[in-house]
């Protein structure tokens, strides 16, 4: 509402999941249904044996949106839990990002200086180009595909956040 | 041991199991093997509807008039796409309904086969949960958690896919009582803490009033009684939404008629001034606040809902309580008698003395006529004429359904079924065909414009090939009525389209369908019509010639605030002179 406009702000929520067909348009359905946004999403089973999987979303919006998605999220079926990893702390979230940059002479010595910097993996390269496997907090991401743009970015690939909560609790 | 049958006979026998006497559908390639064991059987009575959307708003109006599971049953493709209506519709207003469709066979399924859709694709979001069954040996789990699914926590819609290879497989019949879900457990005790609170503030309110909904109706005739218990001990006012008449007798001296965009002036001033509102199973429907800014500005909020996300989705409240209405009123009422507070006598008797004068303004008053039947006085009649019979009334959607709100005094839960979410013309006649099946003694009449009874129309002929001997109250004024009022309002009386130039003889249609057809021109007829058609044993078409120009009041305007409602009084007949702000006229 008015009062909570100014306070929009990005969540991260940890959905835990039947894995079965359709969860997955269930929980998108939801968000372009009812107008929420979906800044990241990433999805995958994480343990095999309950045939669970777990969907990290990022999303933004005001205290009241974020509760309702949140709420919305728990009234469907297969949703087994939601957890605000936000609201719980400073959760652990990283993303994986594979980054192909194409060039030759300096710009390439450069790209590749940039990496050991940004301790990126090279994991293929040609005389022509290298891949650079990134992993970090979504931020870091962010600069290294910017730092590599001058420098022949051609193609990027990046995961979606995975995200965990701090401490030796469990959801 | 568990038991082998093939998919087609797990589907009855789960049926059976569940107990469900009657299910409303249509037959088609997809479902034929179900058909061709409903045939071996009769446990459970299949009533033919005339079109899919028909079979979804009988078992609405057969599960709101019991309280039980109302049940489905259509082919693939056009079966299940005319269902969606009727499965949107019971979405919307918490209806449980398990509906069942057939489906091409697996190896087709992806490959645009004949009446092959995306079934679960098209009713996710329209549906509580839906199944697609691959494995004939899940059919069983499956029926018996859709049954589960569609009652528990806030009742809704669960659609069952079924194609058709596994209709005729074999696999193995597992009893309810062995099908545990596991996930879904909706909450259903209250906190206690909360309620402690919730008694403290009811206990202390200068200002209180009470503002019930459809949760009441849903939780079970338990809930309704407790309501009244509850009511009673307080003395405070109460209020209902359009889903919730009948929870609370609208001829107690405590009710102040229904709220919202059509409600009565005393209940919609009772809630912009109130200084306790407590909200139970109702949802804050933009029908009920307008204005969201200016809605109940001073007041706190006390909101018992079942499902979280009914909570602060639109109104911030002060104290939530997630549970169902019926157990969180009988813990309020034992706080209540333990404790036995004092409440504010002289500012209740202030508050009282502030509701009868907005009572004063008599916002339901209209001017009769003797030349022309109201429509107004049409409803009056109806109620007066059937007030000491069994009567369940359905309707369709539009003006003659606020009148029907308005001037029809239900006493009992259960006995009103209109669509309030979704507003789904075409409702009604289905509707009353499901509670006539359930209720087949009692007398039971669909409220009705013509416009809206022309879309289910059709459904007459299930009505007579079943015997099921509804009534079909029209209130024919030749127009799509609220269209018109809205026209007249937002856009200068340019009535676009909201005429129905060439409307059928209701009275023959009614007679080439093997129903019985009444008419009513005048005031001086109508009652001596209306004995006719609730004597009569056979489907009624009653077509009542209404005022064609009549409006319907007291109205909210949309975009208006609860203290900016329009009276009739204020405007001459037939003439509405308001200007709509231009962010208003964009609001439905």
């Amino acid at each position: 509402m008015t009062q909570n406009q100014n306070s929009i702000a990005q969540h991260t929520l940890a959905v835990l999941v039947d894995n079965e067909p359709g969860v997955l348009a269930r929980v998108i359905g939801l968000f372009s249904g009812r107008g929420y946004n979906i800044d990241s999403l990433t999805v995958s089973e994480t343990m095999h044996e309950k045939h669970l999987s777990r969907i990290t979303i990022a999303t933004t919006g005001s205290p009241m949106v974020i509760e309702q998605i949140r709420n919305q999220l728990e009234r469907l079926v297969p949703v087994h839990g939601v957890t605000d990893l936000t609201v719980e702390g400073n959760p652990i979230a990283r993303e994986l990002a594979l980054v192909k940059v194409v060039g030759k002479g300096d710009k390439r010595v450069e790209s590749l200086r940039l990496a050991e910097a940004f301790r990126a993996q090279v994991v293929d390269a040609s005389t022509e180009h290298f891949i650079f496997e990134i992993t970090g907090r979504v931020s870091k991401i962010e600069q290294f595909i910017t730092l590599m743009e001058p420098l022949g970015l051609a193609e990027v690939a990046r995961t979606g956040i995975a995200a965990i909560e701090r401490g030796p609790e469990a959801m | 041991m568990a038991r082998m049958m093939t998919g087609a006979e797990i589907v009855l026998e789960a049926l059976a199991e569940q107990g469900v006497e009657d299910i409303f559908g249509y037959p088609g390639g997809a479902v034929l093997p179900i058909y061709d064991e409903i045939f071996k059987q009769n446990r459970v009575r299949h009533v033919l509807v005339r079109h899919e959307q028909g079979a979804a708003h009988a078992a609405e109006g057969y599960a709101r008039s019991t309280g039980k599971v109302g049940v489905l049953l259509v082919t693939s493709g056009p079966g299940a796409t005319n269902a969606v209506t009727g499965l949107t519709d019971a979405l919307m207003d918490s209806i449980p309904l398990v509906c069942i469709t057939g489906q091409v066979a697996t190896q087709l399924i992806g490959s645009d086969a004949f009446q092959e859709c995306d079934t679960v694709g098209i009713t996710r979001p329209c549906t509580k949960h839906n199944y697609l069954v691959r494995d004939v040996n899940d059919l069983a789990r499956i029926l018996h958690e859709a049954f589960y699914v569609a009652r528990s926590g806030r009742p809704g819609p669960v659609v069952i896919d079924i194609p058709k290879d596994v209709q005729f497989a074999k696999g193995s019949y597992l009893g309810a009582n062995r099908i545990v879900h596991k996930t879904y457990r909706p909450q259903i005790k209250g906190n206690a803490t909360a309620i402690r609170d919730a008694v403290d503030m009811i206990a202390g309110a200068k200002r209180p009033v009470f503002y019930t909904g459809g949760g009441v109706i849903n939780s079970g005739p338990a809930a309704s009684k407790l309501l009244r218990e509850f009511v009673e001990l307080t003395g405070y006012p109460i209020t209902s939404t359009l889903m919730g008449l009948g929870a609370f007798p609208a001829d107690d001296q405590k009710w102040l008629g229904m709220l919202g965009m059509h409600g009565t002036y005393e209940a919609n001033l009772a809630m912009n001034q109130c200084d306790l509102m407590v909200n139970i199973g109702a949802r804050f429907d933009d029908r009920i606040t307008g204005r969201l800014d200016a809605f109940s500005p001073d007041s706190r909020k006390i909101h018992i809902d079942i499902d979280p996300s009914s909570i602060n989705k639109t109104v911030k409240v002060d104290l939530p309580i997630i549970g169902d209405c019926a157990h969180v009123l009988e813990e309020m009422i034992r706080v209540w008698r333990a404790r036995a507070p004092q409440a504010d006598s002289a500012a209740l008797k202030k508050w009282w003395a502030q509701i009868d004068t907005w009572r004063g303004r008599k916002s339901l008053q209209y001017k009769n006529r003797d030349d022309v039947i109201m429509p107004q006085y049409a409803i009056q009649r109806l109620y007066e004429l059937t007030r000491d019979k069994d009567v369940y009334i359905t309707t369709e959607v539009g003006q003659h359904q606020m009148w029907a709100a308005q001037y029809f005094g239900f006493k009992d839960p259960n006995r009103w079924m209109t669509s309030g979410g979704l507003g789904t013309m075409g409702y009604g006649i289905p509707a009353a065909i499901g509670v006539q099946a359930a209720h087949p003694q009692s007398l039971v009449i669909d409220i009705a414009g013509e416009a809206s009874a022309l879309m289910t129309i059709q459904e007459l002929s299930t009505a007579v090939q079943h015997r099921l001997p509804v009534k079909i109250f029209i209130l024919n004024n030749e127009y799509m009525g609220m269209v018109r009022q809205w026209q007249e309002l937002l856009h200068d009386g340019r009535y676009s389209h909201s005429y129905s130039h060439s409307l059928p003889d209701f009275v023959k249609l009614a007679e080439a369908y093997h129903c019985v057809g009444l008419r009513a021109e005048k005031p001086a007829e109508l009652d001596g019509m209306i004995r006719e058609m609730i004597e009569c044993p056979h489907p009624v078409v009653f077509d009542c010639r209404v005022h064609k120009l009549a409006n319907c009041f007291p109205m909210i305007p949309s975009g208006a605030a609860h203290s900016e409602m329009l009276l009739a009084e204020d405007f001459e007949d037939d003439d509405i002179d308001y200007t709509v702000s231009d962010e208003g006229k964009a609001m439905v």
